[in-house]
């Protein structure tokens, strides 16, 4: 039983001994920030390998906890993310005060989506939310000399302080109506009772607010913008995809029953969503902001692959958030080294990157390639993926509006691939030297964005482990 | 050996590849053996395939390769089909392919080495594809090969491409093939959409189950494609401006390759022809027309090229209005004759150009006799051959193709026979006016005037023992029974029509024979004593300036396709695309720009107005759940 029970609990079990590393590091004698960094990324590095051996299946303290092997992927993209962001964020800590803090906050915030990706119970789900938010709140006001980061962070913990309440509301309404908390016994419960209804919209909002859905989003832009570049990377990626793994996970069994109130909410939403997400992308000037508000659109893309309702929309959306880790972050990865040397983070600054940083241009181009879909990078087959999945309704109109999108995303992304390889400047920025660290880190990120959409074991993979759900 | 079929197009593949790879690296000699050596080896391959074919009961083997295109139960091989038919292709293609490569390493000579080595490349190509062609066991295949040599024969005749009237040419003639093109994509389609498959063996085999309709179509379409690649009317007019090409290409394209491709189809479909009359009667009037159309314009051309490039027109005329009257054997023995004394003219013509220093102007020429005797021995037995003077090659099949068009209908025959006298008037006056008489070029011409060396002699003198001798594999019932070897050889692959030829009585037929021979060398006898004593030099006038310009039919073309098209090209252009097209994409963008500026207000700042919005959309959405009834039709538009 106690082997058993470790087992489960295995990847929550890696976080926390880290955690505890860390602490003690901390306590022990001073270190400069380039070995601990070092150990920490072995340690990050370790959690990741670990994480794909021996895992089981299986449901703890009486449901509150359960396991399967499509959660235990869930975490590994989690943690593979991790890992990239904190390679990626090298030359902005190693000059900084704080870096354990850093690490104790992020992996706290990780810690939390874990249970929540595998709460059983809509309690355990709330305490996990709550752990993956407010440790990140912290994370965000991290350059604290910085004005901008602490208006981020206030930004983020009041509207994220709404949004509780909101969940919380719909937990004891749906309480109230059907007498449990428990995910497998909700649905028993579930008809066309109003005051479930109304719970539902609840909840629905608040997860809404945490994956930025518009009109939920507002938040996103001022929060990205203001927070360190690693937050803001952490927010879009990381945190995003947990909450969408969730969001699939608890849309598809626990309410299963409301899907006819769903599905019209879920399609309006998508539509919305993506293309606030295109204007407003469409008139950015800081990269940050442009990426918030293109992660916007982007999860109006998974949106529509959700609305599928099938395995085909789980396994497309577990598929998609694989390869947004690998191209966002490159994305992120770039614009982190180019912030944190050079201090730019405006697009106009970009034109004629070419000439002086051609690596670092290349990455930065395939990323965007892979964002907007254009193939041979994987981000086309993830899109395509979503699409096919939403279009298993026959709902064509709806495909054909969001393809139509995916025409206008196109425009931002090559406009900032024209930027860097077009436009003439005469004072580009200089060239950006890349230590080993990140370098390793945005050579995975590209090795993903031109990999995984050839394997299509890993598609095949995702799809027979969400057939099982 | 029939086994080893793959062997005779892959050759020429490695040929090409490696010419065409190591243009910049490989010495001129090694690029010319090579070159040449590629086809040789294909040729003896071919040989050995013949000597197969050609023993008793033989049976039609299928080389599977791989598979091509396999989507559930419909399957494509790639598959090559070895038969009487396509050996005896091989022969001629392979033989006189090779003889012209030999001839175009002294030819190409003074080219610089990369230019060489581009130049052998696509000549290889250009006859691995039409091995393909006429290997390939199905449709498919076959319009692969048929599309390949429709490509190479745009490089070869824009070989020169700092020219750009060659240029010119080359798009022209790839033009043109292409409209065929599509003509014979339809009928494959068309065939696959009725039968589910393409190869030979299974089409023909079900071929009866076709209605009259869909047979006379498929043929028709496909006739389309035979007009493009082989120069009927209406497609004719890109082969005379291939002469834009080297002179031994325009040997290979008239001769041994490309336009022979049309033929070889319809003889291949010939038991699709045999159903539909009607495609038959259109085939045979095409023929007979563009025969007689391209005999005309022939008579007053002064570019012995361009001479030559109407009377390959007219004879593949010929061959056609064979093909019409159901005499598949005597169109593939003209093929075959043809070859012969065709690429012997071009070759010919070659030298000749080669020794005036590039002039192709015959009324510059004359007297050439003396100076290149070989040369001048050759090309009158071609020309002897060309215009059916017994016992040359094209005597017997000319004359195959008349009686059998006389069997059919006796007009056919009476327009044929005089097609052929014209034909040996231009052919004579070709010849008089350049070899005969006393020269009246330049004087630096005249002191550069020289016998071509031995790679160039050497495949004129093979060639011309072949145009003398090749038509004793047909010689006709008339003369001795049971002696049409080809026929023979033929039978197992051609259908026997009902009103076969050879149905005439032995005292009709010698009229026949009589009767054109007698106009040929009447003809021959005209313009022999017209133009030896005085050369034809003035620009022609009245009805001779109409031929002199071909009809004025590729003016024709120009104002009635060619000048409408670019009309329309520019009307959506500038008022379509312009003001419709980009006005739309122009007015969308603006749009998605200046709602992208409006909304941007939203985005205040203030975290207040945030939450605010948040539950403003919750109110809405929670009163579209509740009261979204009446919004339902609009709902269920979009998400049905």
């Amino acid at each position: 039983m106690s082997i058993d029970f470790l087992m489960l609990l295995k990847q929550e079990m890696m976080l926390i001994v880290i955690i505890f590393i860390l602490m003690f590091l901390k306590l022990g004698k001073d270190r400069s920030n380039e070995s601990y960094m070092t150990i920490v990324n072995a340690l990050l590095l370790a959690n990741v390998v670990i994480g794909f051996f021996g895992n089981e299946e299986g449901v703890l303290f009486a449901e509150m906890f359960r396991t399967n092997k499509l959660m235990v992927l869930e975490k590994n993209i989690l943690n593979l993310g991790m890992l990239i962001i904190s390679m990626q964020s090298f030359v902005w800590l190693k000059t900084h005060k704080h870096v354990p803090e850093f690490y104790i906050l992020l992996l706290s915030t990780m810690l939390g989506m874990f249970f929540m990706i595998s709460a059983g119970n809509l309690l355990m789900f709330y305490l996990g939310l709550e752990l993956s938010t407010i440790p990140l709140a912290a994370a965000a006001n991290f350059d604290l000399a910085k004005r901008r980061s602490s208006e981020a962070a206030m930004k983020l913990i009041f509207s994220s302080a709404f949004s509780s309440s909101l969940l919380l509301f719909g937990i004891s309404l749906i309480y109230g109506t059907t007498g449990t908390l428990i995910f497998s016994q909700i649905p028993l419960h579930l008809g066309n009772n109003p005051l479930q209804i109304f719970a539902f919209i609840l909840l629905l909002a608040g997860l809404a607010f945490k994956i930025s859905v518009a009109p939920f989003h507002l938040w996103t832009a001022d929060v990205y913008e203001g927070a360190p570049v690693a937050v803001t990377s952490f927010l879009s990626v990381v945190s995003k995809g947990a909450v969408l793994f969730v969001f699939v996970s608890v849309l598809y069994t626990v309410f299963k029953p409301l899907a006819g109130a769903w599905y019209n909410m879920l399609f309006i939403l998508s539509l919305l969503t993506i293309i606030i997400g295109n204007l407003f992308a469409i008139r950015q000037d800081n990269f940050k902001r442009f990426l918030a508000f293109s992660s916007i659109a982007q999860v109006g893309f998974i949106l529509v692959g959700i609305s599928g309702s099938s395995t085909f929309g789980s396994a497309s959306v577990v598929y998609f958030v694989l390869i947004y880790v690998f191209s966002n972050l490159a994305a992120f990865g770039v614009i982190s080294l180019v912030s944190s040397i050079t201090g730019n983070e405006s697009i106009s600054n970009y034109r004629g990157f070419y000439k002086t940083n051609p690596v670092l241009s290349w990455i930065l181009t395939l990323a965007l390639f892979s964002l907007a879909g254009v193939p041979p990078t994987a981000g086309f087959f993830g899109k395509f993926f979503l699409l096919f999945a939403g279009a298993g309704k026959g709902n064509y109109w709806f495909i054909t509006i969001a393809a139509l999108n995916m025409i206008i995303s196109f425009y931002y992304y090559l406009r900032i691939v024209k930027a860097i390889f077009m436009d003439e400047n005469d004072h580009p920025i200089p060239r950006v030297l890349i230590p080993l660290m990140p370098r390793l880190a945005l050579y995975t990120c590209i090795a993903g964005v031109l990999a995984v959409g050839f394997i299509s074991y890993i598609y095949d993979y995702i799809h027979s482990l969400s057939r099982g759900m | 050996m029939a086994k080893l079929a793959y062997l005779v197009p892959l050759f020429p593949l490695i040929g090409f590849l490696i010419n065409g790879l190591g243009r910049k690296t490989l010495s001129k000699s090694l690029i010319g053996l090579l070159g040449c050596g590629v086809i040789l080896a294909s040729f003896v391959v071919s040989v050995g395939i013949f000597l197969q074919v050609k023993q008793d009961g033989f049976q039609p083997q299928i080389v599977h390769l791989f598979d091509f295109i396999k989507v559930q139960s419909f399957n494509i091989p790639f598959s090559f089909q070895v038969d009487q038919l396509s050996s005896l292709f091989l022969l001629i293609i392979t033989g006189v392919g090779f003889l012209i490569h030999l001839y175009s390493t002294s030819y190409m000579h003074n080219e610089e080495t990369q230019h060489y080595g581009r130049y052998f490349a696509y000549l290889n190509l250009f006859v691995f594809s039409m091995l393909l062609l006429v290997l390939g066991a199905n449709y498919v295949i076959m319009f692969i090969g048929w599309e390949g040599v429709g490509l190479c024969s745009y490089l070869l005749i824009g070989y020169w491409f700092k020219n750009n009237n060659y240029n010119y040419a080359a798009r022209k003639a790839f033009v043109m093939n292409r409209i065929g093109d599509v003509g014979f994509l339809l009928a494959v389609f068309w065939i696959l959409a009725k039968l589910g498959t393409v190869s030979y063996g299974d089409v023909f085999a079900k071929a009866s189950t076709f209605s009259t309709f869909d047979v006379t179509a498929i043929t028709m379409l496909l006739f389309v494609g035979a007009m493009g690649k082989s120069a009927q009317i209406p497609l004719y007019t890109w082969l005379p401006d291939a002469m834009a090409g080297p002179t031994p290409v325009s040997a290979l394209i008239h001769a041994a390759t490309m336009v022979t491709a049309g033929i070889y189809m319809i003889v291949r479909s010939n038991v699709l022809y045999t159903m539909a009359p009607t495609t038959q009667a259109v085939v045979a009037i095409v023929g007979l027309a563009t025969a007689f159309l391209a005999a005309t314009i022939a008579l007053k051309q002064n570019d012995i090229k361009k001479v030559l490039a109407y009377s390959t027109v007219s004879q593949l005329g010929y061959m056609f209005l064979g093909l019409g009257v159901g005499a598949y054997t005597g169109a593939v023995f003209h093929v075959m004759t043809h070859a012969f004394f065709k690429a012997l003219l071009f070759l010919g013509a070659g030298s000749v150009i080669h020794a005036m220093g590039n002039e192709q102007d015959i009324r510059v020429m004359g007297g050439l006799k003396k100076y290149m005797p070989i040369t001048h021995i050759t090309f009158l037995l071609a020309c002897l051959a060309i215009s059916g003077i017994p016992p040359f090659s094209g005597f017997f099949s000319k004359d195959e193709i008349l009686a059998a068009a006389y069997e059919h209908n006796k007009v056919l025959w009476l327009i044929g026979a005089i097609t052929a006298g014209l034909t040996a008037f231009y052919m004579f006056r070709l010849y008089v006016m350049t070899f005969l008489g006393g020269f009246r070029g330049t004087h630096d011409q005249e002191h550069h005037l020289h016998e071509s060396p031995s790679a160039m002699t050497i495949p004129l003198i093979v060639l011309a023992i072949l145009s003398v001798i090749g038509g004793f594999v047909g010689i006709p019932e008339a003369f001795a029974h049971n002696a049409h070897a080809l026929e023979h050889f033929l039978s197992p692959v051609i259908v026997k029509s009902a009103d076969a030829a050879h149905g005439l009585d032995t005292s009709t037929e010698y009229m026949l024979m009589a009767i054109s021979v007698a106009l040929a060398v009447i003809a021959i006898i005209y313009a022999w004593t017209r133009f030896s004593k005085k050369p034809e030099i003035a620009e022609a006038e009245g009805a001779g300036k109409l031929l002199a310009n071909r009809w004025y039919v590729d003016e024709l073309y120009d104002k009635i396709i060619a000048n409408p098209l670019i009309a329309l090209g520019g009307f959506l252009k500038n008022v379509v695309e312009k003001s419709g097209i980009d006005g739309l994409v122009n007015g969308v963008g603006r749009g998605v720009n200046y709602a992208g500026r409006q909304i941007r207000l939203m985005q205040s700042g203030q975290v207040g107005n945030y939450i605010l919005l948040m539950v403003l959309s919750m109110v809405l959405m929670i009163i579209l759940v509740f009261y979204g009834n009446n919004l339902n039709p609009v709902l269920k538009y979009f998400s049905k």
